[in-house]
């Protein structure tokens, strides 16, 4: 049997768990959430991307139930949740600051959720444990918060939130408070765990890296709007707009008028230049502006022009960012324009072969540049 | 519902407790002396109804008291006198307790606390004794009295106590603590290095002071000020045991027409009177702590 | 480089030489075997034998430590009520009124506030005595107790209580289980405050107490208006003592719990 993946949103059988039907939300005059619908799947892991203030927290505090929405609806399983109050979703959040009680012990911040239902001390110790297991806390379970390093806070705040086995977990930039290289482990963890509970988790994070790390899909937002949601993969190679080609990874973009050709367009960015060729499934008129996103790494560097490929620009070497295992080159065409490329450097440093103000040919295939509407 | 029960309960004691006291020493200092007890008519009659009752109540007041404290120039040198003495005790208690914040602020880390503790210690202690303390000090043959005339400095004991001198120094004692707090607050924020780039663009050691660490500590300076100026306008204890019968403070006054002359519908008037003087600094303090919590973000 | 030049030693010597030394005298002096205080006459602590043996002080000192427990606990509840009603309770018909309320008895002088409040007691007919003593001390100590709870709530961090709501707890539960214990110490130094506000008042008592109850500082005041006495400066050397005691073991703790929970989060970041 050939593994299935695990895609629910491409199955028009399953139903969501989570809907937004047309949510708006306004603070006085201010919109942070401008008609919004879309929809989150069982044992998804959502990530909720986009700049500060473009409201992803709003959208996440909605669900937990601490805003309530000005317009439209939610619904967690096909029924609304906005009468239900925070204490009754079975939603639970993990805390952007963890906000552990500090007077209580690690063990006793994981059971808090417990004690609140009423169940019996055997089976909150049963829980508790198994979540104390779960994240590699047992030795710390009569620490108190501030006994314990930044990196097992963040494993209690989860533990906490997770004890509760919510419907859906929401995870308000979780790994934000952690350094870089203890974030990378943490990430991982953090599927692991998404993945041996089965639980729904929706992570709100401004860094782009960790969404696409841990995401399923991903949900880029704007100033009160998603702009797109998607797997990591196709957010990366195939944006629906300049807005997200540029806010995830690097990029070149550059604008003219298009004509169609092919399989795709032509396009003219500059007068005296050579027009760019790129494949394309939209529907664009002739003469209609159109933008053209390039990846660095997807641009070679030549000092002759390529025969093979239509599309090549001259230009000059203005910067070169050495990162080690890759160099970043600045070429500056004639127009002024400046266009990135990125090499892997499989040779040693002093075999470099291209020097600032050199002049050198960048070049890509058919298929490498996104040609975008907007 | 809690919160309606969260807000009431609190909201009714100081309606009850504060309010209403407010509007009965004002009806009081609207009404007439009269030897009796209480000694002052109208008092509230309501045996003709309740709206017959106020309308009494605003046909018999009159402003005769407030005229009374214009016509007695005692009243006024009495409030002339408290603003005085309360302005000169406020810039010396700024003068001695600025030095010490200063020294506080820039003492080593690990002092810091320990002196704070030093300076509000004092204050958990009764005010009457700090206060009487310097009974023993002041008087003719007090301790200081004792040392000077030991070590020959004068010939003949000083007068102090029973004059303004002495209620200068209890007022400066008293209320030392809430002068540095503040000030001391605002320097300990202060930025070190900003005194080095003063000196590092040409300043003195003194111009640096002048120029960078009193304008940084204005809010502490006057937060400070006002937090002594306040309650010394109206203070009664030290021109009470410290003072003399030169030394006119409306507090005093209030109290001993009160107790003593038991003239209620003037003490209320001196009271009014006060408290409209006291609005004005009162407001100018709620204004700059309001400032400053606005600038602390 | 912090370094103390001999200005700040100096002011800070003389400053702190000036805030004690009158305390210090009042406590040798109290060990003076004269009568009068001045003239040092050898040491005895007869003084406090007289104060000890002396009823009326006593009486003054009991009536004044059940005042002072009674009003600052009710204070302290009344206080932490008003502190939340100013910092969470969001906007209600007369919120600048209670405002305003809560923070002019800070800066009232006190002859306005007894004054009004003497004349309330006789207005309503409450015979003064211990309950309107309680009645005023409670008025002026909720103020203050809220303005010191206020301030700890205003850095309280709010996420806490929607991680304690968010687990399940109505809002009440949370402000039990969550609020309350985290701002606890806040609220017990409002108390403590409150109650040594009661213990040190005079102006505010003299109006509210009748004849038939005199507090301490009464008590006190009527022997020390004419002058100094041996017995006054036995009484305010154990009053001295009590505080010193208890202010500097209260600082004791609080830095030893400080540097020890320092330590901890130290040790918690190496491991």
């Amino acid at each position: 049997m050939p593994e299935t993946k695990f895609e629910p949103w491409n199955d028009p059988n399953e139903k969501p768990l989570i809907e937004f039907r047309g949510v708006t939300k306004r603070f006085g005059t201010f919109t942070a959430i401008d008609n919004q619908s879309f929809d989150i799947y069982t044992k998804e892991f959502f990530a909720l991307l986009g700049p500060s203030g473009c409201g992803k927290t709003t959208m996440m505090r909605m669900l937990a139930g601490f805003e309530a929405p000005t317009e439209g609806k939610i619904l967690l399983g096909g029924k609304d949740i906005a009468p239900i109050p925070p204490n009754k979703r079975e939603v639970n959040m993990m805390f952007q600051s963890y906000a552990l009680f500090p007077h209580l012990s690690v063990w006793d911040n994981i059971a808090f959720g417990l004690k609140r239902d009423g169940k019996d001390k055997k089976a909150i110790a049963a829980r508790v444990a198994e979540m104390l297991k779960l994240t590699r806390l047992e030795k710390f379970a009569n620490r108190k918060p501030h006994q314990i390093s930044g990196g097992q806070r963040q494993r209690v705040a989860l533990a906490r939130s997770l004890a509760k086995a919510p419907k859906l977990l929401l995870l308000d930039e979780p790994l934000g408070a952690l350094d870089a290289k203890l974030r990378q482990d943490t990430q991982f963890e953090l599927m692991d765990i998404q993945e041996t509970t089965g639980t729904t988790f929706v992570i709100v994070t401004h860094d782009q890296e960790e969404a696409m790390t841990v995401a399923s899909r991903v949900a880029v937002m704007d100033d009160g709007r998603v702009v797109q949601v998607d797997t990591p993969d196709r957010i990366y190679e195939d944006p629906n707009s300049t807005y997200v080609a540029d806010f995830i990874g690097d990029v070149t973009i550059l604008s003219g008028s298009v004509t169609p050709k092919d399989k795709g367009y032509e396009l003219r960015f500059a007068e005296g230049q050579p027009t760019l060729y790129a494949d394309s499934d939209l529907s664009l008129t002739d003469g209609q502006t159109g933008y053209l996103a390039i990846r660095p790494e997807k641009v070679a560097v030549s000092p002759e022009k390529p025969e093979d490929r239509r599309n090549a620009l001259k230009g000059k070497i203005l910067d070169i960012a050495y990162l080690g295992n890759l160099s970043t080159y600045h070429v500056e065409l004639p127009t002024g324009q400046v266009v990135k490329a990125q090499t892997a450097n499989t040779r040693r440093l002093a075999n470099r072969p291209f020097s600032w103000e050199d002049e050198v040919w960048l070049s890509w295939s058919d298929s490498a540049a996104v040609l975008l509407e907007r | 519902m809690r919160r309606a029960i969260l807000i009431l309960v609190p909201y009714l004691w100081l309606l009850a407790l504060f309010l209403v006291p407010f509007a009965i020493v004002l009806k009081i200092s609207l009404s007439d002396y009269n030897l009796s007890i209480p000694p002052y008519t109208p008092q509230m009659d309501f045996s003709n109804g309740w709206w017959q009752g106020v309308k009494d109540l605003f046909a018999a007041f009159d402003f005769e008291n407030f005229i009374f404290l214009t016509e007695d120039d005692l009243y006024w040198k009495a409030y002339l006198s408290s603003l005085q003495i309360a302005t000169i005790s406020t810039l010396l208690t700024l003068m001695v307790g600025y030095p010490i914040a200063y020294g506080m602020a820039r003492a080593p880390e690990q002092w810091r606390p320990t002196l704070m503790m030093l300076v509000i210690l004092p204050f958990w202690t009764s005010f009457l004794i700090r206060v009487y303390a310097w009974k023993g000090i002041l008087s003719t043959e007090g301790y200081l009295n004792q040392v000077l005339l030991g070590i020959g400095v004068i010939g003949e004991p000083l007068t102090i106590l029973n004059t303004n001198v002495a209620v200068y120094i209890g007022i400066v004692y008293t209320y030392l603590p809430f002068m540095i707090l503040p000030i001391y607050a605002a320097l300990d924020k202060m930025d070190g290095s900003l005194l080095e780039a003063a000196e590092d663009l040409g300043c003195s050691r003194l111009s640096a002071f002048w120029l960078v660490t009193v304008p940084l500590s204005r809010n502490g300076i006057i937060a400070g000020s006002f937090l002594v100026f306040i309650p010394a306008v109206g203070e009664f204890v030290i021109p009470a045991l410290l003072g003399g019968s030169e030394t006119l403070m409306i507090g005093k006054v209030l109290y001993e027409e009160f107790f003593n002359n038991r003239d209620w519908p003037v003490a209320s008037a001196v009271a009014v009177i006060l408290l409209l003087i006291l609005v004005i600094p009162i407001v100018l303090f709620q204004r700059n702590q309001q400032k400053q919590r606005e600038s602390d973000g | 480089m912090i370094r103390l030049s001999w200005f700040n030693v100096t002011s800070l010597t003389l400053g702190f030489a000036f805030l004690y030394l009158p305390m210090l005298l009042l406590i040798i002096y109290s060990f003076n075997e004269s009568q009068l205080v001045t003239v040092w006459a050898g040491f005895s602590t007869k003084w406090y034998g007289e104060l000890l043996t002396n009823e009326s002080y006593l009486d003054a000192a009991w009536v004044t430590l059940r005042v002072a427990l009674v009003s600052s606990t009710i204070a302290t509840i009344l206080g932490t009520m008003a502190a939340l009603v100013l910092i969470r309770a969001g906007r209600f018909i007369g919120r600048t009124l209670f405002s305003g309320m809560i923070y002019a008895p800070l800066v009232m002088p006190e002859v306005i506030t007894g004054l009004s409040l003497l004349l309330l007691f006789i207005g309503i007919g409450l015979d003064r005595g211990v309950v309107t003593i309680i009645l005023a001390h409670t008025t002026f100590s909720m103020c203050f107790v809220s303005v010191v709870v206020s301030s700890r709530l205003m850095t309280f961090d709010k996420s806490l209580e929607e991680a304690a709501l968010d687990l399940g707890c109505s809002p009440f539960q949370a402000f039990r289980l969550v609020t309350l214990p985290i701002i606890a110490p806040s609220v017990i130094s409002g108390w403590l405050l409150a109650f040594t506000l009661s213990l040190d008042d005079l102006v505010i008592a003299s109006f509210a107490a009748g004849p038939s109850a005199t507090t301490l500082p009464i008590k006190v005041w009527s022997s020390i208006r004419l002058g100094v006495s041996p017995e006054i400066n036995a009484l305010s050397t154990i009053l001295i003592g009590i505080v010193a005691v208890g202010v500097i073991s209260a600082s004791l703790i609080s830095k030893r719990t400080m540097l020890r929970q320092m330590a901890e989060e130290q040790a918690a970041e190496r491991a």
